[in-house]
């Protein structure tokens, strides 16, 4: 089928404005977060209902055209970059919360309705959606779902996986699949962690039951300052080691401290080698107790500097520097790169000095934002892509990174993950039996490899030939949402 | 140890080549759940014990993370993370001294603290494995946030043994609660219902529940601070062997569960009514889950109340589980829509494709 008559057949189920072909249309369809990458799809639907997208599956799977899905295209690694010869499948106008049911403490709603939108429709009941992945704003949870998308608040709260009860799936044959249940589990294998992080290559989604937590009473937050990285370092493994789970804690080091300061003003320490925000959240009472042990394990660490939030908006303040570093850097330089590497903590030192030394031998700045309670690293490389040549450096810095973080005993994507951008680190991080067994399990629910072909999983084809790696900047498609 | 993954590979192989299954088994603490394994022909199938492959691997108690071999028994490796403040938050049931890590996972039940901290499931990080033909293969990681490849570590939970031979498991585990207190309510199983989904909804230090005979006991876990502000809210008597209470509901040795009695669990929409079936009931996880001793008239046609137990549980948005009987049992589990056990199919046949392992412990198909 050409597209022309693949435009006419959807047509007569879906009105024309739903049906995009025209290449000025196409256009911003042809890259995600992440638009080093970028491909005009052949069409892109914009489906209203489920019936409507069981169709557009049922039109593809039986004239075998890839069907590559969309939330809010806010993902930073390529996983919604369009296929030219397939559709691009829209779930934007699926945007309805269908139910809130405050006392069993969830929600049903479809893919295109927003992270924060769940969190403001339950806010009245006291309740919220746990995982606030930076973008929470603009992302949608279909696409949290595919990336299973965490936060700032994940080692408290958990991620998507741990956060959702129920999906409706369509296979790539339009079939509806209910996954999970009304209940804590269901019978049979655990469908709903399988496609949690699947990044659409398994089904579409087109309903998420998710649950709902109560707000916390209170919450407050310590900014730390430490002259040492490895102390701020000792420092998180001491929170911990006292039995506190922070609800948040974040790490930056000097360079990035520097940039935020510039930029927002949120009072950190500019001699401080790294910057850390412990935050704790709960009853009344349990905040005043936890906090106040932290600030002794604080002192007992090595800080140079300690402060509390005394109110609500201080609280925000110290946050403000930290959620800001991603723009930070974009100020500081004129292109930067992220990468997304998780590592165990205890290895966090001699992660960031093989950081350092990696960014002298390349002569590329590089700012580290570490989500430091769950090992989630962020270095941002700094670089100018106008300069011949130092793209490709920084493509280089970053693949050593990651390699770094395997070796670490980590992985290549903490919360990005793998689409397009780390397919060639795939190769790395598993074993030729491993990654077949990806490919084996992609064939149980989609034998014909329709479904977001190309991405998360690597041919061994493309391990074999992998030499070069074509890691790409990062540049920053939604320059408006914080980035964290 | 690696001389003991290599005799499992070729017990594996062997399998293979000879046509035979194989049912996993350590402890064999887990013995009475799930459906009776067995050849095609009607024949046991052979034994692959697996407690040999014991001991912890890895456990940095800062990193919040243990990594453990599946014959490591339970109870060692609980107590090695008390030495040091933590606990598996899961509270994962034993049902006997010999329970093991890869038992633990393979069953993929959770205890108590279940509804306030999460499942199993939700604390596998990485799987190391032996799918059907041998082959070693790894999944996830030692780290909190890994989204590299399919989550193939929290499909392996709870599959019973079906999908291939645990090797290593690496856990996210919790600080032990600074204080603990239990306390009991006298009220309704309505009145209770509607109380465990009020505190649920509020920021509430609530880690277990349960309701039993017209009282509901509930334990608060936290900061001392934090235990006692709430205690204030909620009032209650205080249960003076707290610990050996939720003990008692966790391992099943609580009166409710008499044995030889057909053993229901409905695992249920918390917010579920009263559930009107024939036998007693003992509802756990803030009404998400509801033990059923079935109590059948002796005339009463046994396919007829297991629908109905089952209708029950589908009505209320969950599934049932014939958890324990007095017999050997075909149907054990919740039956499945046939679009998702086709999709179970197929990855039993990728995972394995000789269909070796534990043959029938879930359901016919796989």
């Amino acid at each position: 089928m050409n597209s022309l008559e693949l435009v006419t057949r959807l047509r007569t189920f879906l009105p024309s404005e739903a049906v995009l072909h025209e290449k000025e249309d196409l256009r911003p369809y042809e890259c995600d977060g992440l638009s080093a990458y970028r491909q005009t799809p052949m069409i892109v639907v914009l489906p209203q209902t489920e019936d409507e997208v069981a169709q557009i599956l049922r039109i593809c799977h039986a004239s075998k055209i890839p069907v590559v899905a969309r939330g809010a295209g806010t993902g930073l690694s390529g996983g919604a970059l369009p296929h030219a010869e397939g559709v691009l499948l829209s779930l934007a106008k699926l945007k309805c919360i269908l139910e809130l049911d405050p006392v069993a403490r969830t929600a049903r709603v479809q893919p295109g309705v927003r992270n924060l939108a769940i969190s403001e429709a339950a806010a009245h009941h006291g309740l919220y959606y746990a995982p606030d992945p930076s973008s929470q704003i603009a992302c949608s949870i279909g696409g949290n779902v595919a990336e299973n998308s965490g936060g700032v608040h994940c080692l408290k709260y958990g991620l998507t996986v741990h956060n959702i009860l129920k999906l409706r799936v369509l296979t790539i044959e339009g079939e509806a699949l209910e996954i999970g249940g009304g209940g804590l589990d269901a019978a049979g294998y655990d469908l709903l962690a399988l496609m949690t992080g699947s990044e659409g290559m398994l089904g579409i989604v087109t309903e998420v039951t998710v649950k709902l937590t109560p707000r916390p009473e209170k919450a407050q937050v310590v900014l730390a300052a430490f002259d040492d990285i490895r102390k701020a370092g000792d420092a998180v493994a001491n929170v911990i080691a006292a039995g506190i789970i922070p609800a948040g804690m974040e790490m930056m080091d000097k360079i990035t401290t520097r940039a935020v300061e510039e930029y927002i003003h949120a009072g950190y320490n500019l001699d401080a080698a790294a910057i850390l925000l412990c935050e704790s959240d709960g009853a009344a009472e349990e905040v005043a107790e936890e906090i106040q042990r932290v600030n002794e394990i604080m002192m007992q660490s090595g800080a140079i500097e300690i402060r509390t939030s005394r109110d609500e908006a201080e609280r925000l303040r110290f946050w403000a520097g930290r959620k800001a570093a991603f723009p930070a850097a974009g100020r500081v330089s004129p292109d930067y790169y992220c990468m997304d590497g998780t590592i165990p903590r205890k290895n966090l030192a001699l992660v960031l000095s093989g950081i350092e030394a990696l960014s002298a031998e390349y002569g590329l700045r590089c700012m580290n934002v570490f989500h430091a309670g769950d090992g989630n690293l962020h270095p941002l490389i700094l670089y100018d892509a106008n300069r011949p040549g130092e793209l490709e450096l920084t493509e280089e810095f970053g693949a050593k990174i990651l390699q770094m973080c395997i070796q670490a005993g980590g992985t290549i994507t903490g919360e990005h993950g793998v689409g397009i951008e780390k397919i060639n680190q795939m190769c790395s991080q598993f074993k030729t039996g491993e990654l077949e067994m990806f490919h084996a399990v992609k064939a149980a629910f989609d034998s014909d490899g329709l479904l977001n072909p190309g991405k998360a999983v690597p041919t061994l084809r493309r391990c074999a030939e992998h030499g070069a790696m074509h890691v790409h900047r990062g540049e920053e498609k939604f320059p408006e949402l914080p980035r964290f | 140890m690696q001389k003991i993954i290599d005799q499992f590979a070729d017990t594996i192989r062997a399998a293979a080549g000879d046509n035979a299954t194989l049912l996993i088994r350590s402890g064999g603490t887990k013995d009475f759940y799930g459906n009776r394994t067995a050849n095609p022909d009607g024949s046991e199938g052979r034994v692959l014990d697996a407690t040999a492959y014991a001991g912890i691997v890895d456990y940095e108690p800062t990193e919040l993370v243990v990594t453990a071999r599946a014959g490591t028994r339970l109870a060692d490796l609980e107590t090695e993370l008390r030495k040091r403040g933590q606990m598996l938050a899961f509270e994962p049931p034993h049902f006997g001294p010999g329970a093991t890590l890869g038992g633990c996972v393979a069953a993929g039940l959770s205890g108590p603290r279940r509804a306030s901290a999460g499942a199993v499931r939700d604390f596998v990080l990485g799987v190391r494995m032996l799918d059907g033909r041998g082959d070693d293969l790894s999944f996830g990681g030692q780290v909190m946030k890994n989204v590299a490849g399919y989550d193939v570590s929290r499909l392996m939970t709870g599959s019973m043994g079906t999908l291939g031979l645990l090797l290593d498991v690496s856990l996210k585990v919790l600080p032990l609660p600074a204080a603990e207190l239990t306390l009991r309510l006298p009220m309704s199983e309505a009145e209770a219902i509607d109380r465990m989904n009020l505190w649920a909804g509020k920021p509430l230090p609530v880690s277990a529940t349960c309701f039993c005979n017209g009282q509901l006991t509930f334990r608060l876990s936290g900061a001392a601070s934090a235990v006692g502000a709430a205690r204030a809210v909620l009032g209650g008597e205080e249960v003076a062997e707290g610990g050996a209470f939720w003990q008692s509901v966790r391992e099943q040795t609580h009166s409710f569960f008499q044995p030889g009695k057909q053993l229901w669990r409905l695992s249920i929409k918390s917010t579920a009514r009263p559930l009107s079936l024939p036998g007693k009931q003992l509802i756990e996880w803030g009404g998400a889950l509801r033990w059923l001793i079935a109590d059948p008239h002796d005339d009463a046609d046994t396919d007829a109340v297991r629908t109905a137990i089952r209708n029950t549980a589908k009505d209320a948005g969950g599934h049932a589980t014939l958890f324990r009987s007095d017999g050997p049992c075909a149907a054990v589990f919740h039956p499945l829509p046939p679009a998702l056990m086709n999709i179970s199919r197929r990855l039993k046949e990728k995972f394995d494709p000789m269909h070796i392992f534990n043959p029938g412990r879930m359901y016919p198909e796989i």
